[in-house]
C-alpha cells in the first residue's frame, strides 16, 4: 500500500497504460514539457517521447477531431481537456464524430478515446473555468461519461476507460487532486458502469458524484450523530447510469435525495429523478428531491460562489426534513 | 458575375499516361458521372430521401487525386461524398445501397448521402458539417506518422487525402489542421475543391484572399493551385504531393479549380449562379476533356471508351436493383451500434 495523491494515481494509470499498449498516447495542452496543468502526465513526456505525449496548439476542436481519426484508425488516445470547460470549443467533434460516428457508420468503425480533465467549481475561477459539462454533453448518445471522486477510484476507472473501445469522457475535478490514499501495490480495474455505495444505510438514498460525494459523507457524519443512515451512492457512472444498484438501495430506503454539483436545469439529477420516476415510482414513499447548484454563471465572489453550490449543511436539512415527513 | 481566375495551363505531353491508366481514370469519371445522374433520377422519383450532394462536373478532382493513392491510403470526404467512396474502391451497391437507407449500405443504412463510411476502404468518412472531416484525416495521418517514427514500422508510410470546398477553407478547424500537419510533418494531402459557390454564397463574396493555394505559404507548406477540370493536371499535382508525403517530407495543399455541374443539393433552386458561367464552366467538361485527350494521344479507341461507358452504365443499373431489393434494416437493431461490441 502506498499512500497516493489523487493527480498521482491518474498520472500512474496512464502510466500504466501507456507502458502496457504502446498505442496510448496522450494529447493536449501543455501534457509534455510543462507536466500537464495539474502535474497528471508529469515525466511522462520523458519516459515516452514527444509523439506518446503530444503538446498541441491551443485548438481543441481540431486536436480532439484528430485524436478521434487517430481513434478510428487504431490508436488509443486520452485528451487532456487543460480545462474541461475549454472542451466547449470542441463540441463539435465530441458529440457528432466522437459520439455519434460509430452510429452512423453503421459499426464501420470504433472510437477508443478518453477525454479528460478537471471539472467542477473550484474556488474563485470565475464562471467559464467552473463549468459542469456533464450535465451538457449527457444528452449526446454513443458517450460514456465518468465522474471519479477518490484516488482509488480514479487511477483504476482511467485504466478501464483508457481500455475501452469507446469514447469516455471522464470528468475530475478541480479541487480533488490533492486527495491522499492508500492504494494497493497491485494493479487493479475499477469497472465504468458501477455505482459505488460509500456507505450503507436504510433511511435514504443520496445519489451524487465527483467532490459532491465528500459534502454528502461530510453531512452523514452529523446526520449519524442525530441517529440517522443514510444510504450514500456515488454514482462513478453518469452515462449510463447504474439503475440496478440505484434500484436495488431505493427498494430498501423508499426515499432518494440527489445532490450534485451542476445547474438543475438539465442536469444529471433531471435525468435520474424521471428515470427513478419511470422505474420505481411505486417504491418511492417521498417525492425525490434535488440539491443542485444554482442555474447562474459561477460567480467570483467567494461568498456568492459558495452559495452558488450545495454545501454540507443544506444536505443535513434535506434529510432531516424529508425523515421527519411520515407516511 | 465575378471575372473567372485564369487557369493554370497543364502540359498534357507531361502527363504520361499509359494505356492502362487512362481507361483505369476514364472507367473511374464515368462511375462518378453516372452513378450521380442516377441519384438526381432515383430522387426525383422519390426513392432516396434527406440532403442529397451530387458531384457532376467535379469528377476529375476525385479521380485524379484517389486513382494516384494506394489502396492502404486514407480517403476523408465531406456531404458530397459518394464519388469520393467510389473512386475509392467502395462498390457501387454499397453506395447505392446506403442512399437507398437498406442493411446492405456501406453504413448499413444508418448514416446516408452525408455519412458514408467503409473501413475495408480506408474510407474515414463523409462528414456532414463544414471543415469537421480535416481534423479526422489529420489523426488517421498522425497515426501512420506515430506508427512510422514512434513505433519504428517501415511499412508505416500511408498517406490520407482530405477533400473540402472553397466555403470551409474560411472555417477555423482548415486553418488550425494545415498547422498542425505543418508543424509535425504529417503525411496528409489537403485537397480543396473549389467550385466557387457555398450554396449561395460566392467564394469572393467570403474570402478575403480568394486564392485558397496561397494560404499554404503562411504554414511553410506548398500551395498548388491546380485546373480541375483536367484529371491529367489533377493527377500530376496528387502524385507529387503524395509521394513527398509518403517520403516523410510533409503535407501539401492543393487548390482545384472546379465547378458543379448541378445545384448545391438537389433540394437548392440553383438560382443564383449565372447562365454564361454555368455554360462556360459546362463547356471544360472533364470527362470531355479526358476523352478528348485519350482520343487524340491514340491511347483508345473510341468504341472502347463506348464498351466502358455501357458497361459502367450496367454497373449503376445494376446498383439500383441490388439497393431496391435489398433489406431493410431490422428494427430490432435499432439501438445496435451506439457502442462497440466488444
Amino acid at each position: 500500500m502506498a499512500e497516493t495523491l489523487l493527480f498521482n494515481a491518474l498520472r500512474e494509470a496512464v502510466d500504466e497504460e501507456m507502458d502496457r499498449d504502446d498505442t496510448v498516447f496522450v494529447l493536449g495542452e501543455d501534457v509534455g514539457v510543462y507536466g500537464g496543468s495539474y502535474k497528471v502526465t508529469k515525466g511522462l513526456y520523458e519516459k515516452y517521447g514527444e509523439f506518446r505525449v503530444l503538446d498541441t496548439p491551443i485548438a481543441e476542436n481540431s486536436f480532439t477531431g484528430m485524436a478521434v481519426g487517430a481513434a478510428m484508425t487504431g490508436l488509443r488516445p486520452i485528451i487532456e481537456g487543460m480545462n474541461m470547460g475549454f472542451l466547449l470549443l470542441a463540441f463539435n467533434q465530441i458529440a457528432n464524430n466522437a459520439g455519434m460516428l460509430r452510429y452512423t457508420s453503421g459499426g464501420n468503425y470504433k472510437i477508443p478515446m478518453v477525454i479528460r480533465g478537471p471539472g467542477g467549481v473550484g474556488r474563485q475561477l470565475g464562471a467559464e473555468h467552473s463549468q459542469r459539462l456533464e450535465a451538457y454533453f449527457q444528452a449526446v448518445p454513443g458517450l460514456k461519461i465518468v465522474a471519479c471522486s477518490t484516488p482509488y477510484n480514479a487511477k483504476g476507472l482511467l485504466k478501464s476507460a483508457i481500455r475501452d473501445n469507446n469514447p469516455v469522457l471522464f470528468f475530475e475535478h478541480v479541487l480533488l487532486y490533492n486527495l491522499k490514499e492508500n492504494l494497493p501495490d497491485h494493479e487493479y480495474l475499477v469497472p465504468l458502469d458501477q455505482a459505488e455505495i460509500v456507505r450503507p444505510g436504510k433511511d435514504v438514498t443520496i445519489l451524487t458524484y465527483s467532490r459532491m460525494r465528500h459534502h454528502v459523507t461530510q453531512a452523514a457524519k452529523k446526520l449519524e450523530q442525530k441517529g440517522f443512515d443514510p444510504e450514500i451512492i456515488d454514482l462513478i457512472s453518469l452515462k449510463p447510469i447504474d439503475f440496478d444498484t440505484i434500484g436495488a438501495s431505493i427498494k430498501k430506503t423508499h426515499r432518494v435525495i440527489v445532490v450534485e454539483e451542476c445547474m438543475k436545469t438539465g442536469g444529471i439529477g433531471a435525468e435520474i429523478v424521471a428515470s427513478i420516476s419511470d422505474r420505481f415510482f411505486d417504491e418511492l414513499d417521498a417525492p425525490v428531491l434535488r440539491l443542485s447548484s444554482q442555474d447562474i454563471p459561477t460567480p467570483y465572489n467567494g461568498k456568492l460562489e459558495s452559495l452558488t453550490i450545495v454545501q454540507p449543511r443544506q444536505i443535513e436539512e434535506a434529510v432531516e426534513k424529508m425523515m421527519a415527513l411520515q407516511i | 458575375m465575378a471575372q473567372e481566375r485564369t487557369l493554370p495551363v497543364f502540359d498534357a505531353a507531361d502527363a504520361l499516361v499509359t494505356r492502362e491508366e487512362g481507361l483505369t481514370v476514364y472507367e473511374d469519371m464515368v462511375l462518378g458521372r453516372y452513378f450521380e445522374d442516377k441519384c438526381a433520377e432515383m430522387y426525383y422519383r422519390g426513392r432516396m430521401f434527406g440532403f442529397v450532394h451530387l458531384y457532376n462536373g467535379q469528377e476529375a478532382v476525385s479521380s485524379g487525386v484517389i486513382t494516384s493513392l494506394r489502396s492502404d491510403d486514407y480517403v476523408c470526404s465531406t456531404y458530397r461524398d459518394h464519388v469520393h467512396a467510389l473512386s475509392a474502391g467502395v462498390p457501387a451497391n454499397n453506395v447505392m445501397a446506403e442512399l437507398f437507407g437498406k442493411e446492405t449500405g456501406c453504413s448499413k443504412g444508418r448514416g446516408g448521402s452525408m455519412h458514408l463510411f467503409s473501413e475495408e476502404h480506408n474510407l474515414l468518412g463523409g462528414f456532414a458539417f463544414i471543415g469537421e472531416g480535416i481534423p479526422v484525416a489529420l489523426g488517421a495521418a498522425y497515426q501512420a506518422h506515430y506508427r512510422r517514427v514512434a513505433l519504428g514500422d517501415p511499412n508505416a508510410d500511408q498517406v490520407s487525402a482530405c477533400f473540402f470546398g472553397d466555403g470551409t477553407s474560411n472555417n477555423g478547424q482548415f486553418f488550425e489542421c494545415l498547422n498542425m500537419a505543418a508543424l509535425w510533418n504529417l503525411p496528409i494531402i489537403f485537397v480543396v475543391e473549389n467550385n466557387k459557390w457555398a450554396i449561395g454564397m460566392a467564394h469572393e463574396r467570403a474570402s478575403s484572399q480568394t486564392e485558397i493555394y496561397k494560404k499554404a505559404s503562411v504554414f511553410g507548406m506548398p500551395g498548388v493551385e491546380v485546373d480541375g477540370m483536367d484529371v491529367l493536371a489533377v493527377r500530376d499535382a496528387a502524385k507529387t504531393a503524395i509521394s513527398r508525403a509518403r517520403a516523410g517530407e510533409g503535407p501539401t495543399l492543393i487548390e482545384c479549380l472546379t465547378y458543379r455541374f448541378r445545384g448545391h443539393s438537389l433540394a437548392d433552386p440553383d438560382e443564383l449562379r449565372s447562365k454564361e458561367e454555368k455554360e462556360e464552366w459546362l463547356s471544360r467538361d472533364p470527362l470531355k476533356r479526358f476523352e478528348t485527350y485519350l482520343l487524340g494521344q491514340d491511347l483508345v479507341k473510341a468504341e472502347e471508351l463506348k464498351a466502358i461507358r455501357d458497361r459502367i452504365q450496367q454497373v449503376v443499373d445494376d446498383a439500383v436493383t441490388f439497393a431496391e431489393q435489398s433489406p431493410e434494416p431490422d428494427p430490432s437493431e435499432l439501438r445496435r451500434y451506439i457502442f462497440a461490441e466488444n
